[in-house]
């Protein structure tokens, strides 16, 4: 029986070697897809999917909604792209918009040969529903658990292939980066506390975004950007970081999503007045109650909706109940047997964690984190700036959802993506040099050397908890729905204050198995490196636009700001910002229109 | 704002630690948590405020994730969605019956996993056809009749619950085998002779005794003992169709496929 921490304070090298042809780090909804596009383009390819969860654990699992793709007769790419566009308020790269907008359906489509179960018309094609922001019905739903059919949908599908081998509940810990390309990851098998190194020709990191860098967010445990910091400290820029996704409807106690849908299906919004107030906020007219009209009223994007609460709050039009300030969803005209039909999931959540049954009562709501819309900065075919690393879903920021996503597209984004991550790195495997064992080693050694660092350190101060809430809290207070100068330069100083600290944060736990407190320190870091990307890009971003609204720069700024933040990290230094060009082909920045047919 | 009333929880947790125990012992916290709280909420508090070295898996905290599955006053629950409201007085929690644990409250799923896979949950289509001839149609009552099978959360809790499972833990067991049938009445589906190979077996259907456990502590409302039910009436079906009816067999041996069509 080892000793307590032995494993890391014994002197030597002591990481295992497995050696791979593409490793991918993340076994949510994109890293699964590209495993099964590896393991399908070449069943001779060794492909190591490696997760700090069982991939049925990945939080793709908690996407309600649905999947958008152009199918029916009265829709058209054109319509796909103008709403995905305007919806990012013109920060999406037109050229990867185009691209996402015909693979789509395929995707869906292949999902749906895969068993994926769609809800269905009567005549037994897929069914569609709508969508803030969507200009037609084009959401592909499995009712209100789409995110979690279609995960679990990936995950049996990749159990056909012999080629995909799964490293569960291994913590991936540093890239390993020699003669210029990624070669690499190292990872703690989580059961038994032992390191290893998985020497790769290429990697994919699907990690997820960090919502957990806030207080109130739909984000499970588990989204701690543990992908997104890795890329960035082995030197893969962050992009767009400072966008940030509020969702309008989260439970007020637990932050627990209830989807877009409710709105889709004719769900309405009220405050304390029984006014429907986003009509207030350039959303109206006022639309008949359950007949909800596309890209007006509630089926506005979500970046505007969530401001509107934000408005009606200052205005004292919230409602206050003990879960603190709301305004109500009403979906009791949609009928019991809709609501069961369509919202079963959403019906069980209001009813369990607040008591409310949605058919008899409003339930009352406010805005929560969501999603990312920043990450790895990659291209168009899933490429980060550093050669051999690809990236796809909400860890990668390939410039589909600019600087507001559209409600059902990050489900396809990571079919999409995840695929075009696994072609790109089978190109990128093509006539490489051999790698060099010894080098790999030595970067392998020093991911070695940190984790041995934690388990000796003797000059401990900092709690992990303390320094936890204090990051949630500034998070909160300073790079919330509306910012300030003032606010984020705060934001940006105290950020930067605790990642000096936390290299003095205590691990108490020194044991081996399962260690889950050495885990949550890990992740904490890796929190940390995103909140200050997070921070720096929004103080540097004098401007409003999407989901990033500034008091003090109220108009979006094409002239200075129609560009990507990139952030470039510096060690514990603050990191160096620079920008990177919006790719416009066809839609030059335009207004966004969210008043229905009204003119 | 009012704020939500707090209440005292006192916990007794099943520990061990592999490293340093010989053998599991009960630990006693006492914590306060909002009365509106779950088991995963006290849990947390504790390994916030008084004990780090506490573990347990958990994630989405909306009960689809499947993670934390634990044994909550013997019986087997998710701990986000075991509402503290439910309880009074000592609230025991222990790992999930029937698999070995790692450490503390965390367990190893690994003969789920590879029984899961055994029963080839993945669609084996009846008639292969390309992507760009679009959707298999299904009409939304061919839908209905595997839906709900289809909502399994893999949380393992009717593992934990089955008695069979604990006799003989070769038994493929409730979720696997639903799963299998989930994808033997899909319309699309035509693979069932495939895993009948697996679950028409002592180990498979035929060792279920229908105690009904399972469906009783589904988080999910899958209800496995209706699944294994409909699984036995067709398995014998089947031996009926073989055995006693000319020409049956390679009535049903009309199953084509192929991987063409599909896109990488």
């Amino acid at each position: 029986m080892p000793a307590r921490g032995q494993r890391y304070l014994t002197d030597g090298f002591n990481v295992d070697t497995i050696s791979t042809d593409v490793a991918i780090i993340g076994a949510g909804g994109a890293g699964l897809r590209a495993a099964i596009a590896l393991a399908k383009t070449d069943p001779a390819l060794r492909i190591a999917l490696i997760s700090k969860v069982y991939p049925m654990r990945s939080h793709t699992c908690a996407a309600e909604g649905g999947a958008a793709g152009v199918i029916k007769p009265d829709d058209s790419f054109d319509l796909h792209f103008d709403d995905t566009v305007g919806g990012g308020d013109w920060l999406s790269d037109q050229d990867c918009v185009e691209y996402f907008i015909h693979e789509a359906p395929k995707e869906l489509q292949q999902l749906e040969h895969w068993g994926c179960p769609w809800n269905r018309e009567a005549d037994g094609s897929v069914a569609v529903r709508p969508f803030g922001g969507m200009k037609k019905k084009r959401t592909w739903f499995a009712a209100d658990k789409s995110g979690f059919h279609i995960l679990h949908t990936l995950f049996q599908t990749s159990l056909r292939f012999p080629s995909i081998t799964r490293y569960d509940e291994y913590y991936a810990l540093d890239l390993l980066v020699d003669d210029g390309r990624c070669q690499g990851v190292t990872a703690m098998e989580m059961r038994s506390g032992q390191l290893r190194q998985f020497h790769a020709k290429a990697v994919i990191i699907a990690g997820g975004g960090a919502g957990r860098m806030f207080p109130f967010s739909t984000n499970g445990a588990i989204k701690t950007g543990d992908g997104m910091a890795m890329a960035y400290r082995a030197g893969a820029p962050l992009k767009d970081m400072e966008f940030i996704q509020y969702h309008p409807t989260g439970l007020p106690n637990t932050g627990s999503l209830l989807t877009e849908a409710c709105r889709g299906e004719g769900g309405i919004m009220v405050n304390k007045h029984g006014r429907r107030y986003l009509q207030d906020y350039g959303m109206g007219p006022e639309t008949p109650v359950g007949q909800p009209q596309l890209k007006t009223m509630e089926l506005g994007p979500r970046d505007r909706v969530s401001q509107a609460y934000w408005h009606e709050l200052q205005k004292g039009n919230t409602v206050t109940t003990k879960w603190g300030e709301c305004v109500l969803l009403d979906m009791r005209h949609l009928g019991e047997k809709k609501i069961n039909e369509r919202l079963p999931l959403v019906r069980e959540l209001a009813s369990s964690f607040l008591g409310i049954d949605i058919v008899k009562d409003p339930v009352p709501i406010r805005p929560v984190v969501h999603y990312m819309m920043g990450g790895i900065s990659t291209n168009t075919t899933a490429a980060t700036p550093l050669p051999g690393l690809f990236a796809a879903g909400e860890c990668a920021c390939v410039s589909l959802n600019g600087a507001n996503r559209l409600g059902s597209n990050s489900l396809v984004e990571l079919l999409v993506f995840g695929r075009r991550a696994a072609l790109s790195a089978i190109e990128h495997i093509q006539g490489l040099p051999a790698a060099n064992a010894a080098a790999l080693n030595a970067r392998a050694e020093e991911t070695q050397l940190r984790i041995r660092e934690l388990f000796s350190r003797t000059d401990g101060t900092e709690s992990l908890y303390g320094l936890r809430k204090e990051m949630m809290d500034t998070m909160e207070k300073n790079v919330g729905i509306y910012r300030t100068e003032e606010g984020l330069q705060e934001g940006v100083s105290k950020i930067h204050e605790l990642r000096q600290r936390y290299r003095r944060v205590i691990l108490t736990d020194r044991t081996n198995v399962f260690n889950t407190d050495l885990f949550q320190v890990l992740e904490l870091g890796s929190m940390l490196d995103c909140a200050e990307a997070v921070t720096v890009g929004a103080l540097a971003r004098k401007e409003s636009r999407g989901s990033h609204q500034r008091l003090d720069y109220t108009e979006r700024d094409d002239r200075n700001f129609l560009r990507h933040t990139m952030v470039h990290h510096q060690g514990l230094d603050v990191p160096r910002v620079d920008y990177l060009d919006v790719v416009i082909t066809k839609s030059p920045p335009g207004v966004r229109d969210y008043s229905g047919d009204h003119k | 704002m009012t704020q939500m009333k707090q209440r005292q929880v006192q916990l007794e947790v099943l520990r061990y630690n592999p490293d340093t125990d010989t053998e599991a012992h009960f630990q006693r916290y006492e914590v306060s948590c909002n009365e509106e709280g779950v088991v995963l909420d006290a849990l947390n508090k504790v390994k916030e405020t008084v004990d780090p070295t506490l573990n347990y898996r958990w994630s989405c905290h909306m009960a689809v994730c499947g993670s934390c599955g634990m044994m909550i006053n013997g019986e087997p629950k998710l701990s986000c969605h075991t509402f503290l409201r439910d309880y009074e007085g000592v609230i025991r929690v222990e790992p999930l019956a029937h698999f070995p644990i790692e450490r503390d409250l965390v367990t190893a799923p690994d003969d789920f996993m590879e029984k899961l896979k055994r029963v080839k949950p993945y669609l084996i289509p009846k008639k292969k056809k390309p992507i760009s001839e679009g959707e298999y149609k299904q009409t939304p009552a061919q839908l209905m009749k595997f839906r709900q099978y289809s909502m399994c959360i893999n949380c393992m809790l009717c593992y934990a619950a089955c008695p069979e499972y604990g006799l003989t833990p070769k038994f493929i067991g409730p979720a696997a085998l639903t799963l299998a049938h989930r994808y033997n009445i899909d319309s699309r589906d035509g693979g069932r002779k495939e895993r009948q190979e697996v679950v028409a077996t002592a180990e498979g259907v035929w060792d279920c005794t229908f105690v009904g456990a399972c469906s009783e502590v589904c988080p999910a409302h899958v209800d496995p003992a209706s699944a294994l039910q409909q699984m036995k009436i067709t398995s014998s079906i089947d031996w009926i169709v073989e055995h006693l009816i000319p020409g049956g067999k390679s009535a049903r041996d009309t199953v084509s496929r192929e991987d063409a069509g599909d896109i990488s």
